[in-house]
């Protein structure tokens, strides 16, 4: 990717509304103390990598931004509605929010084709044969059309991981979560999925990502947020955060990263 | 090293005996103790084969003139009496029904027959599937009830026989299994007041016997009804037994919803889809599949446990068999009747069974790899 197209994309960036919003956003679980006082703006067309050792609030932090966890304090708006306890408004997020879990979380009991077109048939109300359309054309995006007919049982973890992103863009999302897609892979998958998540960024896609993925960071991220202890630590482009961290809590978290890979 | 690496030459499995001489040596004279016992019962399986051939069909009297039993009498047991089924079959069949009119009964039977095959092709598990449930039941209302179409008019006190089973079972299980997944998915509920009633349904329903329910239904429920309404014993009955059944399916149904990881929620929210949706598409479907076993269990166990209805005086197809040998001409020949009902009990027992497990093989098959 040209640094030039890099530049340019990010100007235009700079001056579109948040696609996220995150303002001073506590939660609890029970008397522990997970998310505290994250604020955090994630613009239209940004792509953001989100990392931090485990237990540092980094997946409670993107499951609360589609509801999948609720806060107890703060605001949270997404494309500009505000996440509440009103269901039609958690209606309208969910269907801008694609997300991908770590566990792929695909339907054991659909075939790979269904599970793209379930979604877009009776949330989005498409026609059976422009969601399949839909569907195989996000298949081809992720290389694996001639799978459709499979059940998830039949595919590889890799192959599973990539109908996951396929079968969330199928909702034509305004913004992609990505939950840890990468840490329940062998070595050897974990590439080709990324190429995927690569190739998603390149299209503009906003991104949220948690990730120990510092490859893909460098390569894709536009800002790596690294959090502990449930707040955020450090923010900033991936070389400034990667080559100077500021804190102790980055240095030590960097050092063991590194160590394990 | 790819270059240098010589795949290892497929092999064949290690030969094992095989045919059926090798199956009996291994696994019937591997030793003289196993050959001893396994010619011991050899003996014991010819010799009580042969004996209730002997019994059932040598030596048996298969009808009798004018209810004269003596024939029977006769064999002092050392032969069947199946002239008690010869004569009773249409007792045990349709209870006091009319005997003119039993043909209705016996059609009854065939529709009830016609709609489980219906039912358990794949290929008819559509929406329609419902209006042909519908036209069958009122099919078999009709023709039951009568008092249209020029049919004479038969009031369910004189029902009887396999009909009332196929009646309390069918109804039954058709009804409880909806309630059953309806309060499974309460008792998860997330509002306390649907969860609370979902709880104290199936811990009430399911702490008392079935037979207390059917006395409630049939002698204490009337006082509770003002004055000169009455509804009819078989519906009362009909009724426990359906809340009986719902609070133990419910329970097998949380089983399977319990076992679902969360994440196959988590991603049906993720993509949007509303509670009912996710339930219909997503949750029900994989639940319902992990308890075809258990499910198909209590099926079972209820199309049997229909005949207690015999305490509040309904004649059902066991209660039918039991009263066809109180006749004095006949007592006595209680273990040709009761074959003949277990038998009928069996057929549609092990047919669900068979169906179940077709079922399980067929719908389990996006697990096969």
């Amino acid at each position: 990717m040209s640094t030039s197209m890099e530049a340019v994309a990010s100007a235009a960036r700079a001056d579109a509304p948040p696609a996220i919003m995150l303002d001073k956003v506590n939660k609890w679980y029970g008397a522990l103390h997970v998310l505290r006082d994250v604020t955090l703006n994630v613009a239209l067309g940004e792509r953001l990598v989100v990392c931090g050792p485990s237990g540092s609030g980094k997946s409670t932090l993107i499951r609360c931004i589609n509801r999948l966890e609720t806060h107890q304090e703060g605001t949270i708006k997404v494309d500009g509605i505000e996440l509440s306890d009103d269901l039609r408004a958690l209606d309208a997020i969910r269907r801008e929010v694609g997300m991908v879990f770590q566990s792929f979380n695909l339907f054991p009991h659909l075939t790979i084709l269904e599970n793209c077109t379930l979604a877009p048939i009776w949330v989005r109300h498409m026609p059976k044969a422009e969601a399949e359309a839909l569907a195989m054309e996000y298949l081809e995006r992720v290389k694996i059309p001639e799978q459709a007919k499979k059940y998830p049982g039949q595919l590889s973890g890799g192959q599973q991981q990539r109908v996951a992103i396929a079968r969330a863009l199928c909702m034509k999302p305004k913004i992609m979560l990505f939950d840890e897609p990468t840490s329940a892979l062998d070595p050897e998958m974990i590439k080709e999925v990324l190429e995927t998540m690569v190739g998603l960024a390149e299209t503009g896609m906003t991104m949220v990502c948690v990730t120990h993925e510092m490859g893909f960071a460098r390569q894709v991220a536009d800002r790596v947020v690294f959090m502990d202890r449930g707040e955020i630590v450090e923010q900033g482009p991936p070389n400034e955060v990667f080559e100077n961290p500021r804190t102790d809590r980055l240095k030590l978290f960097l050092s063991q990263i590194l160590r394990g890979h | 090293m790819s270059e240098a690496a010589i795949p290892t030459a497929a092999r064949s499995a290690p030969i094992t005996l095989v045919g059926p001489i090798a199956w009996v040596r291994t696994n019937l004279f591997s030793g003289w103790f196993s050959g001893l016992f396994s010619l011991v019962l050899l003996f014991l399986i010819v010799k009580w084969t042969l004996g209730f051939i002997e019994w059932g069909v040598i030596n048996a009297v298969w009808s009798v003139p004018n209810n004269q039993t003596q024939a029977c009498r006769d064999l002092k047991g050392t032969g069947a009496c199946w002239a008690v089924i010869t004569e009773k079959h249409r007792f045990i069949l349709f209870g006091t029904y009319p005997y003119e009119e039993q043909w209705r009964a016996f059609l009854s039977i065939l529709v009830f027959i016609g709609l489980f095959i219906v039912s358990a092709m794949r290929r008819f598990w559509r929406k329609e599937l419902g209006l042909i449930w519908i036209g069958a039941l009122t099919t078999i209302g009709v023709l039951m009830w009568g008092g249209v179409l020029g049919l004479n008019y038969v009031p369910q006190e004189r029902w009887g026989g396999l009909v009332i089973t196929l009646i309390l079972a069918t109804f039954g299980l058709a009804f409880a299994f909806p309630l059953s997944i309806l309060v499974a998915l309460g008792r998860r509920s997330k509002l306390p007041a649907i969860k609370a009633l979902c709880v104290i349904y199936v811990e009430l329903i399911r702490g008392v016997p079935l037979i207390s329910l059917l006395f409630m239904a049939s002698v204490m429920f009337p006082l509770f009804l003002p004055e000169g309404m009455n509804i009819d014993k078989l519906l009362r009955a009909q009724i426990a037994i359906i809340l009986f059944a719902g609070a133990y399916l419910a329970e097998v149904v949380r089983g399977g919803l319990q076992s679902l990881p969360r994440g196959q929620y988590e991603a049906a929210d993720a993509l949007g889809l509303s509670y009912w949706k996710k339930t219909g598409f997503i949750i029900l479907p994989q639940a319902l599949r992990l308890v075809i076993p258990p499910l198909v269990n209590t099926f079972i166990g209820f199309f049997k446990d229909t005949s207690l209805v015999l305490i509040i005086g309904i004649f059902d197809l066991l209660t039918a068999g039991k009263t066809a040998i109180i006749e004095p001409a006949w007592q006595g020949f209680g273990i040709e009747v009761y074959l003949t009902v277990g038998f009928i009990y069996f057929c549609f027992c092990f047919a669900m069974s068979r169906y179940s497990q077709n079922l399980e093989a067929e719908l389990n098959q996006h697990r096969v790899r």
